[in-house]
């Protein structure tokens, strides 16, 4: 019933003898929000920039809304809203003024601009500032405009290269309020983060990791994976100082604060005999280690804690 | 003790905005003190006149006892300030950058061998060390900034945002290394976006319109929050928090991972009736219980209060 929005095949791109992008397949339905994960550097930028027409593949194909993004990739950008991460804008040019501009490049003028460019203000929050310079603009309202200049022409097709880096938690939650609503419009949303909290928005999610997509699935499927490990919550005053003695252990795949407690993955149930003497020692009194559904970010660690290239990639 | 960073009433306007409004606050040596706030909120204004970067309108401001306005030059050679957008040269190396910086700061040369040295060592970079700077991960690039930050020893650190769009375990590893300084004895001023960074922080300020809005540490920010969190977790969140949203009980509900975060009075009142209400929505699969607030809530809620 579905439709395809987005389908690539064997997408390759390489830099020199740096292969960027691995070979990866993969498909976006319409309506959905697929969530693009993985570290900094593993070719989530080079996937979006070549299927939004802007970096051509050096292998393998892909279509964006039935178009082939090497063929056409004019008729690519025309129907496409594209928030690329170093958001280009000019710091001379105010709130009000770039609207207009990109307005003025998707064929938006007169009567049908004005309201387009007062909806997506009013939308997005940056009526107060309409005037306001864009090289004066805080992170958060600079990431804010990109965000309206991208949907000004209401594309069916969105592209977010981490829309909310550096944005304050609740300017986060608006944002992903808006993404929801979009898709619930029928929008079809592909977009990086690296706030795990708001992978579980997305219908499906991908890791990608040294050019290649080591996992994928909805965030219940890739949570339930057998090989997530076993994660157990530790509420105690001295989270903190936890966290670093728990992270060498060898035993301890990944420790993390979430929230104000203290998530802890191991490999398997038959350490938690282990954890506990180190958790009791410690000082935490009867650390109540029954697992708990890990989240999103337990299992990113994991997955990067495992991969063969993982040594290389924190450093 | 004499506080490493002393703020007295200071304000800064640009035209008619007043982005630092007669803020005062004082961090002591050693501290891991962090700043959030919204966007727009002043963090980066706030830092920046603390290096001498931006001239005060009003107030004062002193590093290690030492005046801001008037020996901005002293303070400057004392501090390491990196900025949201720190300047690396990307045709240098990592050595070569790490070199412009101590040369700036007129570090000797045997000195500055010793430092950059072991800078490398702790940050994992020494094998890195002759690649150009412009072909690191983001990651990388955020660790060869610090050290370069750290070049010339300086007493107090002043970071900017320093993981925004930072994957999720190289900001595991950049705090490791801020810790590492920290117990070496250095002052760290950061301001973050991500809450469970702050969690982090000895003490933490929150600040909206250019001013402070609560100041402790973050068990005291959390004690300060009126009400009790409850968590609900089920299949349909949207539908759930649309049909709590509006409650009478509820004094907001936000999703929060793969849950719910309600604000209420009591949580022992409100979860029976909350049950309730999920249930005439159709909604029955929801666990709700009470949960220490996260300084996320507490930001939150002391936002909503504004």
């Amino acid at each position: 019933m579905s439709t395809t929005t987005v389908r690539a095949e064997r997408l390759t791109r390489r830099f020199g003898d740096f292969v960027a992008v691995d070979a990866i397949s993969f498909e976006i339905h319409a309506g959905e929000i697929w969530g693009f994960l993985g570290p900094n550097g593993s070719g989530k930028s080079t996937t979006i920039r070549m299927l939004c027409g802007v970096l051509e593949p050096s292998g393998g194909r892909a279509e964006v809304l039935g178009y082939d993004v090497a063929r056409d990739p004019e008729a690519v950008k025309l129907r496409i809203g594209y928030m690329s991460q170093g958001s280009a804008l000019w710091n001379d040019l105010t709130v009000a003024e770039h609207l207009r501009f990109f307005a003025g490049l998707f064929d938006l003028y007169g009567a049908a601009q004005s309201a387009a460019v007062t909806e997506w203000m009013e939308r997005i929050g940056l009526t107060e500032r309409r005037n306001q310079l864009a090289g004066t603009l805080p992170g958060g309202f600079r990431k804010r405009l990109a965000l309206a200049c991208a949907l000004l022409h209401r594309p069916p097709m969105l592209f977010l290269d981490e829309p909310t880096a550096g944005v304050d938690p609740v300017s986060r939650r608006e944002f992903w309020d808006l993404i929801v609503g979009l898709a619930d419009e029928g929008t079809t949303i592909m977009v990086t983060t690296h706030y795990l909290d708001e992978a579980e928005h997305c219908n499906q999610l991908a890791f990608i990791y040294g050019g290649r997509i080591i996992a994928r699935g909805s965030p219940r499927t890739l949570k339930s994976a057998p090989d997530a490990g076993v994660t157990v919550e530790v509420l105690s005053p001295e989270n903190v100082g936890l966290l670093d003695p728990l992270d060498g252990l060898p035993f301890v795949r990944s420790a993390s604060l979430y929230g104000s407690s203290l998530h802890v993955t191991v490999t398997d149930r038959t350490q938690l005999v282990a954890l506990r003497a180190f958790l009791t020692e410690h000082g935490v009194a009867a650390p109540d280690l029954t697992p708990i559904a890990p989240s999103l970010e337990d299992v990113f660690a994991g997955l990067v804690g495992t991969s063969p290239a993982a040594g290389g990639y924190a450093s | 003790m004499q506080p490493a960073i002393e703020i007295t009433r200071a304000s800064r306007r640009f035209g008619t905005t007043v982005a630092v409004d007669q803020l005062s606050l004082s961090v002591a040596p050693g501290e891991i003190f962090a700043l959030v706030g919204p966007d727009g909120a002043g963090k980066t204004t706030l830092i920046r006149l603390v290096c001498g970067a931006l001239a005060l309108d009003a107030g004062e401001l002193r590093v290690d006892g030492i005046d801001v306005v008037r020996e901005t030059a002293r303070v400057q050679a004392a501090i390491g300030y990196m900025p949201q957008r720190f300047s690396l040269y990307p045709d240098l190396s990592l050595m070569e950058n790490l070199r412009f910086y101590g040369e700036i700061f007129g570090v000797p040369r045997p000195e500055f061998e010793i430092r950059a040295r072991s800078l490398l060592d702790d940050f994992a970079l020494t094998p890195f060390d002759s690649r150009l700077a412009g072909a690191l991960s983001g990651g990388m690039k955020q660790k060869l900034a610090l050290a370069c930050t750290l070049i010339h020893s300086p007493a107090t650190i002043l970071l900017d945002e320093p993981t925004a769009g930072v994957d999720p375990v190289s900001r595991r590893e950049f705090w490791r290394l801020l810790y590492g300084i920290n117990r070496t004895g250095t002052t760290i001023f950061v301001s973050t976006p991500y809450m469970d960074e702050a969690e982090r922080a000895h003490r933490v300020a929150f600040i909206s319109r250019g001013a402070i809005l609560s100041c402790g540490t973050p068990a005291e920010l959390k004690e300060h929050l009126r009400g009790d969190v409850v968590e609900i977790v089920c299949e349909r969140r949207g539908e759930a928090r649309r049909a709590l949203r509006g409650d009478p009980l509820v004094q907001s509900i936000e999703i929060f991972g793969e849950t719910l975060h309600a604000l209420v009075a009591s949580a022992g009142q409100a979860i029976p009736k909350l049950t309730e209400r999920l249930a005439t929505a159709q909604i029955a699969d929801a666990r709700l219980r009470q949960i220490p607030p996260s300084l996320e809530d507490t930001f939150v809620a002391r936002l909503a209060t504004e």
